[in-house]
């Protein structure tokens, strides 16, 4: 596995635990199947992240969101573009940890995963061998604006277009 | 019409660039021919039956004099002479090769234009109304809102990796133009009773394919300023919950239907309700650029009729004809809207050589404010030229064989490419389309015949509209062979209607045979002033099926 975020490589701090046993793990990631079991056993200083299917409603996930360090969704196939709504979803409701997007992504998308919320990309190595971090740093600002309010900073250029008719007066 | 800015043009030739760089990383293996095919797809490049197919993006279909003298250029350039406009106002070229690709995109970025969006599971190019801004039942302009859809759809970071492809027309007029009942979404604009505000009454749901549906109105009245919001959270239920099990039933009309329109309704008015509406809507001051580009150009004060026209019109039987069939009203006192049909007889229908792209170049320049338009049934129209311009516009496409006198005629028959050119097709399209025009070719046998829409669709997926064909025509292949299906009394208006199966498919030879067997139920049973459309309406289908049916039973 590779993980990645917008400055290139990073370290997993994250473990992925056998069902709820996160024992004395720092960062234990579960599947959402065994989060309820984690959550009770979870100690004051243990953080939880957790692995959810990209067709989990958002009314079940908004409850636990608040407990969350870490929401890894899963790609199943880079052509399955409903993690980004998801992932939409999540920030929507507040969410301000760690959002995760995993599966065999490609380059190309890195930019939508991050207008859409996401902070990380944790590629398969079979996708990773094939594309380089430098690829994916160069897709990133491959076009430097977008169109659309709400994803991500306001250099969309919808809101660059409002600005400088309010510099013009 | 709209002009780029800055920001437009820079993204634009970002987008050419990183087409070049992912035609890069396939070829030394970063992506996988899997991985790459939605890309180039994104970007209008099919792998065609023969050939690699691009298709331009003509945004709501209108083109600026330079725009298509650009594409003519192309056509000459780096293809064989000629385009093929779409049922989608679209262009396309099929024979380009894919190593010229990005030098096509260059040229068509020179001049505003690019092929963003024209395939994939994506939203596609936005169609509208071909009498936008002239029409004399308009509202309001639907222009404004198409390019303003355009540019919040270009490369959405969420909404890019659809289950299917999205379709989105708009219409601003009374009479729909824009087939939007047809559209995943379709907008009307339209004054709110009360308010008097203007409004979009929004449907979800309509497309054709191998399941037609007629879209369902989810709002009556969308403030305008909503717009952005309201399409997100669309977009967004569908996104998460439209189909990716089977291809066949991923559109967003299947979602409508299997959990009904009224929860489909309540998800999409959940998630407007729920999401930050002002983060997400243009400003009116960003609505009210866009809209600047396309205030009518400066008319001259003209009388309502025209009495050179009148003279010609007197003096020229076969332009009189032409000027009755191929103009509509205007809002603009002495001027008309004029289509130029693609369809003359024994051509393949919305093909144009670049010779021809050149001179309706120069009519648009010299007569109709170096404005034209790109119709859904594949015909250009030249929105504003004045009366008694007229007969010299017509003299002149006489000459490059554009004259034909035969719009919403049964000669202007939409076609999709069919078996001569597309992967997918399961029949011939093209040759059935010019034997029907040859069997109907008299100019006073389809004068005497009226309006009446025959489309055709070479394989199920139905790019040419048969569904909503007065006649449609489905071309399909059973054991080796192909067979064509007649479906009867469908509608692409405001009164759309799916069209119903008359009979057994027929044998190609024996199409013209049937249709014309229907016509003439229709010419012999019609009550006075009554169309095609109206005398399947009233009748039902029953004549006609006998009709058919003495066909169908002297082929088996």
């Amino acid at each position: 596995m590779l993980l990645l975020d917008r400055t290139g490589t990073k370290t997993d701090v994250w473990t992925r635990s056998e069902g709820a046993a996160i024992d004395n793990l720092s960062h234990a990631l579960v599947d959402w199947e065994a989060l309820p079991d984690a959550l009770r056993q979870k100690a004051r200083d243990q953080r939880i992240g957790v692995s959810v299917p990209n067709h989990i409603g958002i009314a079940e996930l908004k409850l636990v969101l608040r407990q969350l360090s870490l929401v890894s969704v899963a790609f199943p196939a880079f052509s399955d573009g409903r993690g980004f709504s998801l992932a939409k979803l999540i920030r929507n409701h507040g969410f301000t940890g760690t959002l995760r997007a995993s599966g065999p992504l490609i380059a190309d998308q890195f930019a939508y995963a991050l207008s859409c919320g996401f902070d990380e990309i944790e590629l398969p190595e079979t996708s990773a061998a094939r594309q380089p971090v430098e690829q994916w740093l160069a897709a990133a600002s491959r076009i430097s604006h977008g169109y659309q309010r709400g994803y991500g900073d306001n250099h969309n250029i919808l809101d660059q277009r409002r600005a400088a008719r309010a510099a013009a007066g | 019409m709209y002009r780029y800015d800055e920001f437009d043009a820079r993204f634009v030739r970002e987008r050419v660039a990183q087409f070049r760089d992912q035609v890069g990383r396939r070829l030394n293996g970063s992506l996988t021919e899997d991985e790459f095919k939605p890309l180039r797809l994104k970007n209008g490049v099919y792998l065609q039956l023969h050939a690699y197919m691009l298709r331009i993006a003509v945004p709501y279909g209108t083109l600026s004099s330079r725009q298509l003298r650009q594409l003519a250029l192309i056509g000459e350039r780096y293809d064989r002479g000629y385009g093929h406009f779409t049922t989608r106002q679209n262009l396309q070229f099929n024979w380009p090769k894919l190593r010229d690709i990005p030098e096509i995109l260059d040229l068509l970025a020179d001049v505003e234009m690019h092929c963003i969006q024209t395939s994939g599971n994506c939203i596609r190019n936005v169609t509208a109304d071909h009498f936008a801004g002239v029409a004399q039942d308009e509202i309001e302009d639907p222009r404004p809102t198409a390019e303003l859809i355009r540019q919040w759809s270009s490369l959405h970071p969420e909404f890019s990796y659809l289950p299917r492809k999205f379709k989105i027309a708009v219409t601003g007029a009374e009479h729909d133009r824009a087939v939007i009942k047809a559209h995943d979404i379709g907008l009307r604009l339209r004054r709110h009773p009360d308010t008097n505000a203007i409004s979009y009454e929004v449907s979800v749901g309509g497309g054709l394919g191998r399941t037609p549906m007629i879209g369902k109105v989810v709002r009556d009245y969308l403030p305008k300023a909503d717009l952005l919001a309201y399409l997100e959270a669309i977009m967004r239920v569908y996104n998460l919950e439209g189909r990716r099990d089977n291809k066949y039933k991923a559109r967003v009309k299947i979602l409508v239907h299997e959990i009904g329109v009224e929860e489909f309704k309540r998800r999409v008015e959940e998630e407007f309700a729920r999401l930050d509406g002002p983060s997400v809507n243009a400003d009116p001051a960003e609505v009210a650029r866009i809209a600047a580009y396309f205030a009518p150009p400066a008319y001259e004060v003209l009388p309502t009729v025209s009495r050179v026209l009148e003279a010609t019109k007197a003096a020229n039987p076969t332009f009189a004809r032409w000027v009755e069939v191929n103009t509509a009203p205007h809002k603009a006192p002495g001027y008309a809207a004029l289509t130029i049909s693609l369809k003359p007889i024994g051509q393949a229908p919305g093909d144009a050589t670049s010779e021809q792209m050149r001179l309706v170049a120069d009519l648009a320049e010299q007569y109709s404010h170096d404005e034209l338009r790109v119709t859904h049934a594949q015909n250009l129209v030249l929105p504003h030229v004045r009366q008694r311009d007229l007969f010299a516009v017509w003299q002149r496409l006489g000459e490059a064989g554009l004259a034909s006198a035969n719009v919403g005629m049964i000669t202007d028959i939409i076609s999709c490419p069919g078996l001569d050119y597309c992967a997918l097709a399961t029949a011939r399209s093209i040759p059935i389309a010019q034997a029907i025009q040859h069997r109907f070719a008299d100019a006073e046998r389809q004068r005497q015949i009226g309006e009446l829409n025959i489309k055709i669709s070479g394989c199920i997926n139905a790019c040419g509209h048969h569904h909503v064909g007065h006649i449609g025509i489905l071309g399909l292949e059973k054991r080796g062979i192909e067979s064509y299906q007649i479906t009867l009394g469908g509608d692409a208006t405001e009164n759309a209607a799916i069209g119903e199966i008359l009979g057994p498919g027929l044998a190609a030879e024996d199409v013209p045979d049937a249709i014309e067997r229907i016509v003439n139920v229709y010419v012999e049973t019609r009550q006075a002033n009554e169309s095609f459309i109206d005398a399947v309406r009233r009748l039902g289908l029953g004549p006609f099926k006998a009709a058919f049916q003495e066909v169908a039973h002297a082929v088996a």
